[in-house]
């Protein structure tokens, strides 16, 4: 239990200083440490599959992308559009009616009960294979169109239209 | 865990990693000896008899040399990059099975360091953290060249990727397991059933696929696009000087020696070797089983090096194009081929 608050504590650190670092690039750096401690909290889980595929997946392809845009686009503060008084006096306002929002949720706060695995070996690939092809076949099929619709609709706005060039 | 396996593990590291270190440091000469040999030259033959010394030179050359970081870089993460690099070139190899059980004395040596249920995608997982020594080297240099060379290397591994796993789904429909020794342990012998065991024979064109990405992903010619010094000096590793820059170009003789260690365990078999049954004391089985595996690893070191010095470098469309349109559709086309044979089969 205390190595699982002590990575809950590293994941929470690292998403601060995801969003408070200055540069972009830092940003994203840190933001790979913070997926790395969701692949240890899934092993701790015992959710090896989950936890591979999180790291080749979000760590190893996703995140490299990122990295990838921000270096390629160069982002620094002389580039950084000037925002207007106003603009900020929204935020602020927004922002302090967010936090009375989730003050007042919290009110309604219970201590939450932790749900018990039925199976614990649940997270080994042969039994989650079995388990998504099986029971969740539906979902898992539908999700899949998802993804393949997400897809041609970035290869639609890459590509030019032939009109305009 | 008892004291002594937890001492048995920790001199089976220890081996892994002085090994890998020193087949990286022989690579460097093999390779200047390869080259020689290809460009009709003798290679380096000055320190020690045939030059067998040369690495060692080398390697104290590139520590005592002085040390440069650039004013305008990031320093810390100048230094990340190229510590990263060579820090996931080496736990590569855990996962490895480099051969049957040893039984010394009553105790049974497990010649593996660990043996993880997902060992495949343990090294996919590697292989793709392994891109972030580059970028992180390549942005921190701020160098224009340096940056190139990184993004050109983050698209080009992310591209690779994707064929290399589609190529192991299809090996995985074949073995049906993800664990390494596993994996190995059915490629038993050379010949069973009626046909060969080792998965090269069942997986001819996924094999094909996968040499390729590996190419690919450890940076080697024809795909070595990221440190292409006709068009970016020295890519990603342009501003680097000393051990820092040793340890970039000896990561990529670390990741070729894990890649041929995979494709061994993968496709050929693994510690098997022909005829093994045939040999009853089992130590000297797994004694034998060690040096076949070391000989395949040799022999796609050899591979390496052997397309080096022959094929010229892609261009990059080339590259992306043969990526995209050429390995991706044959790889989905090999899945959906394996997946029909083996219900066949099965029937």
């Amino acid at each position: 239990m205390s190595t699982f608050y002590f990575i809950a504590f590293l994941s929470i650190f690292f998403s601060i200083l995801v969003i408070s670092a200055k540069n972009p690039v830092h940003s994203i750096l840190y933001l790979v440490l913070v997926f790395f401690t969701f692949t240890i909290h899934y092993i701790l889980m015992n959710a090896q599959f989950l936890a591979v595929v999180n790291f080749i997946v979000y760590m190893g392809a996703i995140l490299v992308l990122f990295l990838y845009t921000l270096m390629l686009i160069n982002l620094n503060k002389e580039s950084e559009p000037r925002k207007s008084g106003l603009i900020k006096l929204a935020a602020v306002v927004g922002g302090g009616c967010f936090l009375t929002t989730i003050i007042a949720a919290l009110k309604a706060f219970k201590i939450s009960q932790p749900v018990m695995l039925q199976d614990p070996n649940l997270g080994l690939v042969k039994n989650l294979g079995k388990i998504l092809f099986n029971e969740y076949l539906l979902p898992f099929e539908v999700s899949s169109i998802l993804l393949l619709s997400a897809m041609v609709g970035a290869v639609l706005l890459a590509t030019k239209d032939p009109k305009t060039t | 865990m008892e004291l002594a396996d937890i001492i048995i593990k920790f001199v089976l590291v220890v081996i892994i990693f002085a090994i890998s270190l020193l087949i990286a440091l022989y690579s460097t000469y093999a390779e200047r000896k390869v080259a020689a040999f290809f460009q009709d030259r003798l290679g380096p033959n000055r320190a020690g008899p045939w030059g067998i010394l040369q690495p060692f030179a080398d390697g104290g050359k590139m520590f005592l040399k002085e040390e440069i970081i650039p004013a305008s870089a990031s320093k810390f993460l100048f230094i990340a990059g190229p510590s990263l690099s060579i820090f996931t070139a080496c736990i590569g190899s855990a996962v490895i099975p480099w051969g049957q059980q040893l039984t010394i004395a009553g105790h049974v040596i497990d010649l593996q360091v660990t043996d993880i249920n997902v060992g495949v995608l343990y090294i996919l997982g590697v292989v793709s953290l392994g891109v972030y020594g580059v970028m992180i080297g390549g942005w921190a240099s701020n160098n224009k060249y340096s940056l190139l060379g990184a993004i050109r290397a983050a698209s080009q591994n992310i591209s690779y990727e994707i064929s290399m796993g589609l190529a192991i789904i299809a090996l995985l429909l074949v073995t049906g397991t993800l664990s390494l020794r596993q994996i190995a342990e059915q490629q038993h012998g050379f010949w069973a059933h009626g046909w060969f065991t080792w998965n090269f024979f069942k997986q001819p064109l996924g094999f094909l696929l996968f040499i390729v990405c590996a190419f690919a992903e450890t940076n080697r010619t024809p795909f070595d696009l990221p440190e292409c010094e006709t068009e970016l000096i020295g890519g990603y590793h342009t501003e680097y000087s000393s051990m820092k820059l040793g340890f970039y170009l000896f990561s990529e003789y670390i990741n070729m020696f894990v890649s041929g260690a995979v494709m061994a365990t993968l496709y050929f078999g693994g510690y098997n070797f022909p005829f093994m049954d045939m040999i009853h004391s089992p130590n000297l089985v797994a004694i034998l089983g060690v040096v076949a595996l070391f000989a395949k690893i040799f022999f796609f070191i050899f591979f390496f090096m052997w397309v080096r010095w022959t094929i010229p470098r892609f261009r990059y469309d080339q590259l992306m194009d043969l990526g995209w349109k050429a390995l991706i559709p044959l790889a989905i086309a090999n899945i959906v081929i394996t997946g029909i044979v083996i219900t066949f089969l099965n029937r």
